[in-house]
């Protein structure tokens, strides 16, 4: 199968969506004559004009808006927030407004509209340029969150994402743009709502998330060698989260550990950890435990960046003390 | 920016070339009428019967600027207003029954009783798109549905309403700033009560007025006399034809007093009783109706019978409501997410 970029599968994605249905609008800042600041827009502007792919000023609140309004009104508006850590600006648009226009208006209302942002953990960017913060919308039921670790699931997500009646965040991972992966020529969507087991074993389930995928390879690679099996499983979104496979492998497993690049306390690896014991406590062996980044704001010095990340290596002190 | 102009401004013959016919007129008074009513019912619902609870913006006072503003836009150009909205959805035609029964939070109510009343005037089915229970926010969310029409090759536009507290959000000037920026069909409607709660505007807007905040993004804008309708009307009607032939989105600013407080509850006892005296005197429906006398385009008969009508429609609406029924709890998770 033919290699893409998890960048350049993003853009399949969205030209894919654009070509098949004319409603799908992107809006955002720096996506038309800059092409996007990490280029997953890169082409399209000339493709397919500015109405159609409309840089914005910078205001988010604003852009979130005008994306839901154009929702409300029949567009298909795919927003773009060049990082998670702008997110915030527009909560109240996200959380307080698209995610209970259906509830709210009785199921009058939707909007089908996607909110792409990036988090940049990894690229020595600072405190206010790399932030991850998915749990928070844990406590925003109307939304859909959707974390791709690959190029061929960041190309079917999105593509499912856009053709959601719902509003979706889509969080894509800053350091994973230059990844490579195999992606089908053919049209393909992955829906949401489904964990992708992307490695087999026995002894242990890591729920990895996003940029940490890659790492939990790693780490199972090195267990391996110790005679540990290791069985990697995707959520690729967490809302929903499908509790079902994480439960099928835990039954299996006897041992968790849930690992993501988001602060440990309140995290992605809270909720799933508490999820586990509330259905499967008899299954476990051991403690759930969770690998995460500190309860600290995000240091600028590279070293002390890697230092903060999870990585393989915590991934595998971690087992280590469930596997003894 | 441009000058009041009020009703009595313009010589006698001359409301039908401004599109006022005397149906309209007396269209726009029965929706005023229709509103005062209707909210005068909702308070003693509120205050001396104990049937409803919750958060509830009464619109008395404001009748002129839903009923003209509203007036002057064609049935199919949609609105978004706010928490303070029961007014805008009875100017935009929505069935009080049903406004009713959502404020008694029935599964007959406009939100099936999942809004309540900030949220009562979302009606798409009347153009009636959205209400926010959020200071600003319905702004910037106006201006996507204006690009969505646009984008559609449709000629609608739309109206989005707010008070003065809005104007200083975040959301009221990103808003303005893309619309100005995008040439939006927007009408962006400022309804200035004088007070966002308790705060006076004197001492929260820096700037002469909110209509004059529009310079500042190369908008149009027309500071107009909220408690007179047909003020409003025309103020209304040139932003709207405006919009509708791409000359861009423009802010209109009406200058007018709540009856009551912020909230059903606010007795508002922070307000001058000279400044609520002078304002009485300034009663939307009672002017309008003098005026009308005045030009001989209507008779008190005429008034007459609105009431008796409008009466028998609220007595209804109540009545539908105490007899509705509340939608069961376990319905309740298919509308988390649209299917």
């Amino acid at each position: 199968m033919r290699e893409l970029t998890y960048a350049d599968a993003l853009r399949e994605a969205l030209r894919e969506e654009m070509i098949r249905d004319p409603r799908v609008v992107l809006m955002g800042e720096e996506i038309g004559v800059f092409e996007g600041v990490y280029k997953v827009t890169r082409g399209l502007l000339k493709e397919f004009g500015p109405e159609r792919v409309r840089d914005t000023p910078i205001s988010e609140a604003a852009i979130a808006g005008a994306a839901i309004g154009a929702a409300l009104a029949g567009l298909k508006p795919v927003a773009e927030i060049m990082y998670m850590d702008f997110v915030p600006i527009c909560l109240d648009q996200i959380a307080t407004q698209a995610a209970k226009m259906h509830f709210m208006s009785g199921g009058k209302l939707k909007v089908p509209m996607v909110l792409r942002t990036q988090y940049s953990l990894g690229r020595a960017h600072g405190s206010q340029h790399s932030q991850f913060f998915p749990s928070w919308f844990f406590q925003v039921p109307g939304l859909k969150v959707v974390l791709p670790s690959t190029p061929h699931d960041a190309k079917g997500l999105l593509k499912a994402a856009i053709r959601d009646d719902n509003p979706v965040v889509f969080i894509e991972s800053g350091m994973l743009y230059r990844t490579k992966g195999p992606v089908p020529e053919e049209d393909y969507v992955i829906p949401l709502g489904q964990c992708d087991v992307k490695r087999k074993g026995n002894d242990l389930t890591v729920v990895a998330v996003s940029r940490v995928v890659n790492e939990a390879f790693a780490a199972a690679a090195k267990l391996e060698e110790q005679g540990f099996t290791v069985e990697i499983i995707d959520p690729r979104t967490i809302q929903p989260l499908d509790l079902t496979t994480i439960l099928e492998s835990v039954k299996k497993t006897g041992r968790l550990i849930v690992a993501s690049d988001d602060v440990k306390s309140g995290g992605i690896g809270s909720e799933i950890a508490a999820a586990v014991i509330e259905k499967a406590f008899d299954s476990l062996d051991a403690p759930i435990l969770r690998v995460a980044s500190p309860n600290m704001p995000i240091p600028f010095s590279p070293t002390l960046e890697q230092a903060y990340m999870p990585n393989a290596e915590k991934i595998v002190e971690a087992a280590k003390r469930l596997i003894g | 920016m441009e000058l009041t102009r009020t009703f009595k401004s313009l010589e006698a013959g001359d409301h039908a070339r401004h599109g006022l016919s005397r149906e309209r007129l007396l269209q726009m008074l029965r929706r005023m009428i229709e509103i005062r009513r209707f909210e005068e019912r909702v308070e003693h619902l509120f205050l001396q019967e104990g049937a409803l609870i919750g958060p509830s913006h009464l619109y008395l006072g404001q009748e002129a600027v839903a009923a003209g503003a509203v007036g002057a836009l064609n049935d199919d150009d949609l609105i978004t207003t706010t928490y303070r909205g029961h007014g805008h959805a009875i100017a935009k035609g929505v069935p009080l029954k049903l406004l009713m029964a959502e404020l008694f939070g029935k599964a007959t109510g406009t939100c099936k009783g999942l809004g309540g009343s900030m949220h009562v005037a979302i009606y798409p089915e009347k153009g009636s798109v959205y209400a926010t229970a959020i200071v600003g926010s319905g702004i910037p969310i106006a201006n996507g549905i204006a690009l969505a029409l646009r984008q559609a090759g449709k000629r609608q536009v739309v109206m989005t309403f707010f008070g003065d507290g809005a104007s200083n959000t975040g959301s009221f000037h990103e808003g303005m700033n893309l619309a100005s920026v995008w040439k939006l069909p927007v009408i962006f409607v400022c309804e200035n009560n004088l007070y966002a709660m308790s705060t006076r505007a004197d001492q929260a807007v820096a700037a002469e007025s909110v209509a004059s905040r529009a310079e500042a993004y190369r908008m149009r804008s027309i500071l107009t006399d909220g408690n007179d309708a047909v003020a409003v009307f025309l103020a209304a009607k040139e932003a709207i034809e405006n919009a509708r032939n791409d000359k861009g989105p423009a802010l209109l600013e009406c200058m007018t007093y709540k009856l009551k407080g912020h909230g059903v509850y606010d007795r508002a006892e922070y307000r001058p009783r000279e400044e609520v005296e002078q304002w009485l005197k300034r009663d939307p429906i009672n002017n309008f109706e003098a005026s009308l006398l005045e030009a001989k385009l209507a008779t008190q008969a005429d008034f007459d019978q609105i009431e008796k009508q409008v009466a028998a429609e609220v007595e209804e609406s109540v009545a539908f409501a105490k007899t509705s029924s509340v939608l069961p709890f376990e319905d309740l998770m298919k509308y988390v997410y649209a299917r």
